[in-house]
């Protein structure tokens, strides 16, 4: 077995494990240290001694017993007895793996636990990643991640563990989709750093959404976010140029896209809207959609965009929402359109640098040079992300000196 | 040994223009020259740490005393060009070393390629004590 076929296996188990032994023992924040330090144990184990017959039990077996000796060590007090009575507690009738998976997100995504101190939860007690990669994936030392880890724990473990009441179901399932959102995007907005080594968290996203979608088949905003993630990371080869420069939507050599992920992508969404319960996620996939089977950025059905972000609009009242809608709008109606969309903006969104991009594209397409190179120059001034600030300086110069020689 | 090296927002030695008034070939010559500068300091070993910052737009300062709500200042600031741009973090054996990178990195290719002769705040970071003391 191969190094990454092993991790793979790991990965995949790491909930079904958790779930079995929180189910025996109880204890959510012990049980997910025992986990972690039996995956430990098995990446160097196995690769030497061979994998197991079981896998599952033989992770089970060994998280167990370090749980037992921890309960040791934690309480001399606790005695057999009392351990072998929280055995009693194990369900006779233990739900399916994949549920495990849904169980555990939403533990992850408890609503009393910020995004910061979710997502690492999830990528280790879901995902089955060490804490050290997760750290490195974060760009934080180490023992401030499993501090955060743990404080996230103690948290997210105030109550049975299992499904939530089914009044209470959607809500939790809403943090669920939100977080692994964001996972996505820090994935996707990071993935064209320089850091190559990071761990690829939206690939991470993806495969916990896919884990989340295997429980809730029928959900049709999973299906949604899952298929808005792959549509948008079938687009991560052309994102970026050799040099790791960031490459805008409307210059990207479609040809590179991944084709394979493109169908999935589409698939999924085209079911989905199917149900007739159209949520945020899946008016944000189909948008994706209709951009990647576009066969250019000219040739995008921009009428169609222009109609689901007034959709999208109107389902979430967000202003980054009026922001792309803008850009629609000017392609259908021209940028003079956009422009006046964008004015009622400022106030809602402050000076984000997003307003100042699209503006200097929409005043560029306007032939307001001066205006559009201000705007460039305010927006790279105000961006956060490294490439951004690359891109949005190199259009500001872009646009100068093309001014220049006229 | 470990260094800071900084640099802020004031004038260049080169008095050339800022960034976003270069070409973009110029741009796009001095991005390659950190990041290529990075990579060699990360393959010998030496290099801990490589930020830019946010721009002056986003910046802010705190004042509290611990007790009442803390006074939060944001700009504009008259004061902007002393403010951090961004930094290295290095792990070299001498202050000649770290002197030496500074250089390299002072010279970045600016305005029309001419270097760009910004000024490198070189600092040397307080260690833990030695353990012989």
């Amino acid at each position: 077995m191969t190094g990454g076929a092993a991790e793979g296996l790991l990965r995949e188990l790491a909930p079904q494990v958790l779930g079995a032994v929180v189910r025996r023992y109880g204890n959510f924040a012990s049980a997910e240290d025992a986990v972690q330090e039996a995956l430990l144990a098995a990446a160097t184990q196995w690769p030497v001694e061979g994998e197991p017959d079981n896998p599952r039990s033989w992770l089970i077996r060994v998280a167990s017993r370090r749980m037992v000796d921890q309960f040791r060590r934690d309480d001399a007090r606790r005695t057999r007895e009392d351990l072998a009575a929280s055995w009693s507690r194990t369900p006779p009738d233990p739900p399916s793996e994949r549920d495990d998976t849904l169980i555990l997100m939403i533990m992850c995504c408890h609503p009393s636990l910020s995004p910061a101190s979710a997502i690492p939860l999830a990528l280790r007690a879901v995902g089955g990643l060490t804490t050290r990669e997760i750290a490195a994936a974060f760009l934080v030392p180490e023992a401030t991640m499993a501090q955060r880890i743990s404080r996230a724990k103690v948290k997210a473990s105030d109550e049975p563990f299992g499904l939530p009441e089914p009044d209470k179901r959607a809500e939790r399932m809403r943090s669920v989709l939100h977080v692994l959102y964001l996972l996505f995007n820090e994935g996707y907005a990071s993935s064209s750093g320089p850091d190559l080594s990071r761990t690829d968290l939206s690939g991470e996203a993806i495969r916990l959404a896919r884990g989340v979608r295997a429980a809730v088949p029928e959900d049709p905003e999973v299906a949604g976010l899952l298929a808005l993630m792959v549509l948008t990371d079938a687009r991560r080869p052309a994102r970026t140029r050799a040099d790791g420069e960031l490459v805008p939507l409307a210059e990207q050599e479609r040809t590179r896209w991944d084709r394979g992920l493109i169908s999935e992508g589409v698939a999924l969404i085209t079911e989905a809207l199917r149900r007739g319960q159209v949520g945020e996620y899946q008016v944000q996939a189909a948008i994706a959609a209709v951009h990647d089977q576009a066969a250019s950025y000219g040739d995008t059905d921009w009428p169609e965009i222009l109609s689901l972000y007034g959709l999208l609009e109107r389902m979430t009242g967000n202003p980054m929402v009026t922001l792309n809608k803008a850009v629609a709008t000017a392609m259908v109606q021209g940028p003079g359109a956009g422009l006046a969309l964008l004015d009622g903006l400022d106030e809602r969104l402050g000076d984000h640098h997003r307003i100042h991009s699209v503006r200097a594209h929409l005043l560029e397409q306007a032939g307001d040079t001066d205006a559009a190179v201000a705007e460039f120059r305010d927006a790279a001034r105000r961006t956060t992300n490294l490439r951004e600030q690359h891109y949005l300086t190199t259009e500001a110069a872009r646009l100068a000196t093309e001014r220049a020689h006229d | 040994m470990r260094f800071m090296l900084l640099q802020n927002y004031g004038e260049v030695g080169s008095g050339c223009l800022p960034m976003t008034e270069w070409a973009p070939g110029d741009i796009k010559a001095h991005i390659e020259f950190q990041q290529t500068l990075n990579q060699e300091l990360t393959e010998r070993g030496e290099l801990v740490d490589a930020q830019g910052l946010a721009g002056p737009e986003l910046a802010r300062f705190v004042l509290s005393d611990g007790v009442t709500a803390p006074v939060i200042t944001d700009g504009p600031f008259p004061e902007s060009k002393e403010l951090l741009a961004g930094y290295r973090l290095v792990d070299v054996e001498t202050t000649e070393r770290a002197i030496a990178i500074a250089a390299q990195a002072s010279a970045a290719p600016g305005q029309n390629g001419v270097p760009i002769r910004q000024p490198i705040e070189v600092r040397e970071v307080l260690s833990a004590p030695d353990p012989e003391m």
